[in-house]
């Protein structure tokens, strides 16, 4: 049986560059590259409802307060000081270097791969803030803890590993979070300095 | 001498544009995987604050975003010139009810999901913190405890 075979017509495809510039187009306009970069915390647990509070009592050399009034300006255990000067500051009081009285006390640890190391065990920043700071100002002081935190990391992986943080391990990250952790605390709100 | 022709002489072939759909059609794959839409039209102003220690906000879908700033001035005439809380497109008074909403949107989420959930917060620079602390009570309330500053590198 002889089939007769049909020639098919040729799809048009000119018009398919206009349909896709037409999307390209849209896409163009909608699109924004950039990625939202913020900084990362972590809040505390909530508190359970029946719990007392009580402030615990801390030794004095192991907390690091930092007060933030309305008129963003800064205290620093009971000195008044600079945002800029405050990273400098807090790096000193993590890592007491000289090893002073005043400074948090130190501890050795056992870490995985890096052995014994001494650290401030009992080191915590406290970090309490007006109503009326501006959010700029409180960002500012987040921003230059957790940047005194990345340089000690940093500079502890260059020591040890001859590494920046980033380019360690995961185990070893995980060792070196351990070894200085972000103790960042941020008391319950308080409404003190007017607004 | 040289010798100029004047007669035209060879007829220009004609330009094939048999590959122009190609090429468009890959720009606009590129753009179309590249592309993330802004999430909702803003109600409130945000002019972000700077910091330098920046980390990405990876997995969108895990994100749930926060707005707080001053109205913008369509808007000036329903709530007043005081700073607000903008969640998805609209306007929240009460800072408790951040917390039923971030509630609301975990329970929506996958479940694997539901632990890396992260709050980005845009809060506008010039915010008084009282407003902000008060979301953050909520979101401690909400057990949202993984947060992101949205900040502009310097």
């Amino acid at each position: 049986m002889g089939k007769k075979k049909r020639s098919v017509g040729e799809l048009n495809a000119s018009s398919m560059a206009d349909i896709a510039f037409l999307l390209l187009v849209f896409f163009l306009v909608t699109t924004s590259m950039s990625t939202d970069k913020g900084l990362a915390r972590r809040l505390p647990p909530p508190v359970p409802k029946d719990q007392i509070n009580e402030d615990i009592e801390m030794n004095k050399r192991n907390v690091l307060q930092i007060l933030v009034n309305s008129n963003n300006d800064l205290m620093v255990n009971g000195e008044v000081l600079e945002v800029s000067k405050l990273k400098e500051k807090a790096k000193e009081f993590i890592l007491n270097p000289s090893n002073s009285e005043e400074l948090p006390e130190k501890e050795v640890g056992s870490f995985g791969s890096f052995g014994n190391v001494m650290y401030t065990k009992k080191h915590v920043i406290s970090l309490q803030n007006d109503r009326g700071t501006q959010y700029q100002a409180y960002l500012d002081v987040q921003n230059a803890l957790v940047a005194a935190y990345d340089e000690i990391r940093d500079d502890f992986s260059m020591q040890k590993r001859g590494k920046k943080f980033a380019d360690l391990s995961e185990e070893e990250q995980k060792e070196v979070q351990k070894i200085f952790p972000q103790k960042i605390s941020e008391a319950e709100p308080k409404n003190y300095g007017g607004n | 001498m040289a010798k100029f022709r004047k007669d035209g002489g060879r007829a220009l072939p004609g330009l094939s544009t048999s590959s122009l759909p190609d090429i468009v059609f890959m720009l606009l794959f590129f753009f179309m995987t590249a592309t993330s839409m802004k999430e909702v039209t803003y109600k409130v102003n945000i002019n972000l604050p700077n910091a330098t220690q920046l980390t990405k906000l990876e997995k969108k879908s895990l994100v749930k975003y926060v707005y707080i700033g001053q109205p913008k001035k369509e808007w000036v005439k329903y709530v007043g010139t005081e700073s607000c809380i903008q969640l998805d497109d609209e306007f929240v008074k009460d800072a408790d009810k951040v917390q039923t909403y971030i509630i609301d949107k975990r329970a929506a989420m996958n479940e694997d999901d539901q632990g890396q959930m992260v709050v980005s917060m845009k809060v506008d620079k010039d915010t008084k913190m009282g407003i902000v602390t008060d979301v953050k009570q909520a979101l401690r309330n909400a057990n949202a405890l993984k947060i992101n500053y949205t900040a502009l590198g310097k």
